[in-house]
């Protein structure tokens, strides 16, 4: 693929693909809260920008929707309720150990030539002015994977979930020119939903086990004696264990 | 197609209602009564469904077939008996002060909300609206299983909502990847080519084997999450263990299944464009190992709740494997199991929850003698457990058996693991059940306020499904069987 033999604006698209994936690698490493945030919002807006271009090349029109509610969503309510709950929570200072960070981002390395890999069938069957792209938004999903499994803290898994989101939704864009309407509004609405669930559970980990770091749920597990029901009015009865 | 509307209508409705409602005495009542008139149109749509064929809903959006058809009159059923089980159970939980009144707003509106997401799910023509409803009812679970705020079931609850916001995840990928290779094929409008109707019918067998086979793959572990199979099973347990008892009873009765009948839905299309065996051979790894390990995790259990959804897991492997094989005798006795299996476990997980309310515990040490103590609770477990295990004349024999017959037929070696995965799960939950219904009962354990109409009901018909097969209800499983493995019964 000779770059220069792209249409300007098919450039631009994958010049943007690639600065989303690039914000994929940036989170992966973030050890920092806030700075973590800004960069899922930075992820949205480039990939709202890319959808816009595909928007422009493909005429759909359609696709503008999809931009405006990535930007509406992914941009602005999400970032914004993170980082209120950050301050919240007392933890926009926070730093999160991570134990081997460069061991990480060659693994997210790996994950890139993996979705390379994967996506070689379908972009021998695409004709579509975008099909470049389509490996680079599986890598972002399997980035957001990557985040998922191998960070700690409670945040750090809710961006590692909402970007796994991105790169879906960017795979719809970028394969497809983005699922029919109604299925991108319900995935939206179901997005939106899960985001403000996650911002009450910050609070319930938090009055829970007194921190957000997921390590520290271990109370469930096939070796463990099941707790007795808790916080009963009742008078106990012989037997049961407290 | 109005009947429809009204089975979706109810549920959705009453949500919004319950929620306004609140926790007055009322809301439990007006719970049944949304449960009442759910399956009552569920009923009659399906009366005639049964008598016109399948419908095709004016918009395209719906889409109701034999398939499909049973699966909405069982949820609603189960949903409608488990909300009358519900309502003295979860009083009588606020009484203990498990809790509060304020919660039971949100318990209420999120049980009908589930129900609504679990319709919607079943009876969608668009895939991608089938993902969000399921998306939707992994939101509502989420909120029904942290209900008691204790650290367990926040625990529980996040663990279920990130694992299977992940697993769900991969099926959208794959959902969009089987929207790709249609694209490229069907010169349908933008838009058309996620229903399922026009992709079973005109794309299915020119879609590009190798980006359906990869779809396959996203989809299997995607909706797989959802139904327990075994590598990604691990929220199951601990979701049931912690929730209150009537979501366990909607949970393992119902949201298995409308996964597992997404899975068939994408086989079912998956198998019409490979023209190979892929499809059923990783269902049937799949399910296989599921039904082997859950049966041995089901001996080294100490709370009963976890202990029964460990035999959740079992089941639903076996109904993989089932739909794995793919024939038609074996996919009629997974329809089959299906239906029973839904029956069966709800009715034991509300007997559960009345045991445990007795016994003030869920830990199976401490649960004795409930045969002495409240003798219709102690049958009802025993006569569930017993039916669950496939004992004869119960429906789930008949299925198990039908199913051994398919496996006897095309795969005559994989007898052997399924008949000592069978005994070896007998004798796991039977190590369990014979202490806890006729052992010594504790000094001072008194009977509780149980209805125990629901479970009676469900295992009357379990009971008569393994007697006789109704002909309405066999030929919607040979029309089904037809559907799905493409060839008839006889």
């Amino acid at each position: 693929m000779a770059l220069s033999s792209l249409s300007l604006y098919s450039q631009a698209i994958i010049l943007f693909a690639a600065l989303v994936l690039f914000s994929s690698f940036v989170m992966l490493a973030q050890t920092r809260m806030v700075p973590l945030i800004f960069t899922f919002a930075w992820q949205g807006l480039l990939m709202a920008v890319a959808t816009v271009l595909v928007a422009i090349v493909s005429n759909h029109k359609h696709l503008y929707i999809s931009a405006a509610l990535t930007v509406a969503l992914k941009v602005g309510l999400i970032p914004w309720v993170l980082y209120r709950l950050s301050v919240r929570l007392d933890m926009n200072y926070d730093t999160e150990v991570i134990k081997h960070p460069s061991l990480l981002l060659l693994g997210g390395a790996g994950l890139v030539i993996f979705s390379y890999f994967i996506a070689l069938p379908i972009v021998h069957l695409s004709g579509l002015a975008t099909r470049n792209t389509i490996a680079v938004s599986i890598a972002v999903e399997l980035l957001g994977m990557l985040i998922m499994s191998v960070r700690r803290t409670a945040m750090a898994q809710v961006i590692g979930f909402m970007s796994m989101e991105n790169g879906l939704f960017f795979a719809a864009v970028v394969s497809t020119y983005g699922m029919p309407l109604i299925v991108e509004l319900g995935v939206a609405f179901d997005v939106m939903v899960a985001s403000i669930l996650f911002g009450v559970f910050f609070f319930h980990l938090r009055d829970s086990f007194d921190s957000l770091d997921v390590s520290h749920l271990n109370l469930l597990s096939e070796a463990n004696e099941p707790a007795p029901l808790a916080e009963t009015a009742v008078a106990t009865t012989p037997g049961e264990h407290t | 197609m109005t009947m429809l509307e009204i089975t979706l209508l109810a549920p959705f409705i009453g949500g919004l209602l319950l929620a306004w409602i609140g926790h007055r005495t009322l809301a439990g009542w007006v719970n049944v009564a949304t449960g009442v008139v759910t399956f009552a149109a569920s009923l009659v749509m399906a009366l005639d469904v049964f008598a016109h064929g399948p419908q095709l809903s004016s918009g395209h959006l719906f889409y109701i077939d034999a398939f499909n058809v049973y699966l909405v009159v069982l949820t609603a059923f189960v949903g409608m008996t488990t909300s009358i089980f519900s309502r003295p159970y979860m009083r009588h939980e606020v009484e203990r002060g498990r809790v509060t009144d304020r919660r039971m707003r949100l318990y209420h509106s999120m049980y009908q909300g589930f129900l609504f997401s679990m319709l919607l799910a079943l009876s969608t023509n668009n895939l991608g609206i089938m993902w969000v409803a399921m998306e939707s009812a992994t939101l509502t679970t989420v909120l029904l299983i942290s209900l008691y705020r204790t650290p367990q079931s926040i625990e529980a609850a996040w663990k279920y909502f990130v694992l299977c916001g992940v697993g769900i995840a991969q099926a959208l990928f794959g959902t969009v990847l089987i929207y790709f290779a249609a694209e490229n094929r069907v010169g349908a409008e933008h838009g058309d080519t996620l229903l399922w109707t026009v992709l079973h019918d005109t794309a299915a067998a020119n879609l590009d084997p190798a980006v359906v086979s990869l779809a396959f793959v996203f989809l299997l572990v995607g909706y797989g999450t959802k139904v327990g199979l075994v590598p990604l099973h691990n929220w199951l347990p601990d979701a049931h263990s912690e929730g209150p008892t009537p979501m366990s009873a909607v949970l393992s009765g119902l949201l298995l299944n409308v996964a597992l009948y997404a899975l068939v839905r994408f086989k079912m299309l998956v198998d019409a464009s490979l023209h190979t065996e892929l499809a059923g051979h990783l269902m049937m790894g799949f399910g296989l190992l599921s039904f082997v390990v859950a049966g041995l995790f089901l001996h080294r259990q100490h709370d009963i709740k976890r202990m029964y959804s460990y035999s959740s897991i079992e089941h639903m492997g076996l109904m993989t494997f089932a739909f794995g094989i793919g024939g038609p005798l074996a996919t009629f006795g997974a329809l089959l199991h299906m239906t029973v299996n839904s029956l069966t476990k709800s009715a034991i997980f509300v007997t559960v929850g009345y045991a445990s309310q007795l016994a003030g515990t869920q830990r199976i040490e401490d649960i004795r003698g409930l045969i002495r103590t409240q003798p219709s609770i102690g049958w009802g477990l025993l006569i569930g457990t017993v039916a669950i295990t496939g004992f004869p004349p119960f429906g789930v024999f008949i299925s198990e058996f039908l199913l051994l017959m398919a496996t006897m037929k095309s795969w005559p070696w994989l007898t052997i693991p399924l008949l000592v995965g069978f005994g070896v799960a007998f004798a796991g939950l039977f190590r369990h059940l014979q202490p806890m219904v006729f052992g010594e009962p504790p000094t001072g354990q008194k009977p509780v306020r149980a209805n125990m109409l629901p479970v009676a009901v469900h295992l009357t018909l379990v009971l008569w499904l393994g007697l006789s097969i109704p002909t309405f209800l066999s030929n919607w499983f040979e029309q089904a069987t037809l559907l799905i493995a493409g060839a008839p019964l006889r």
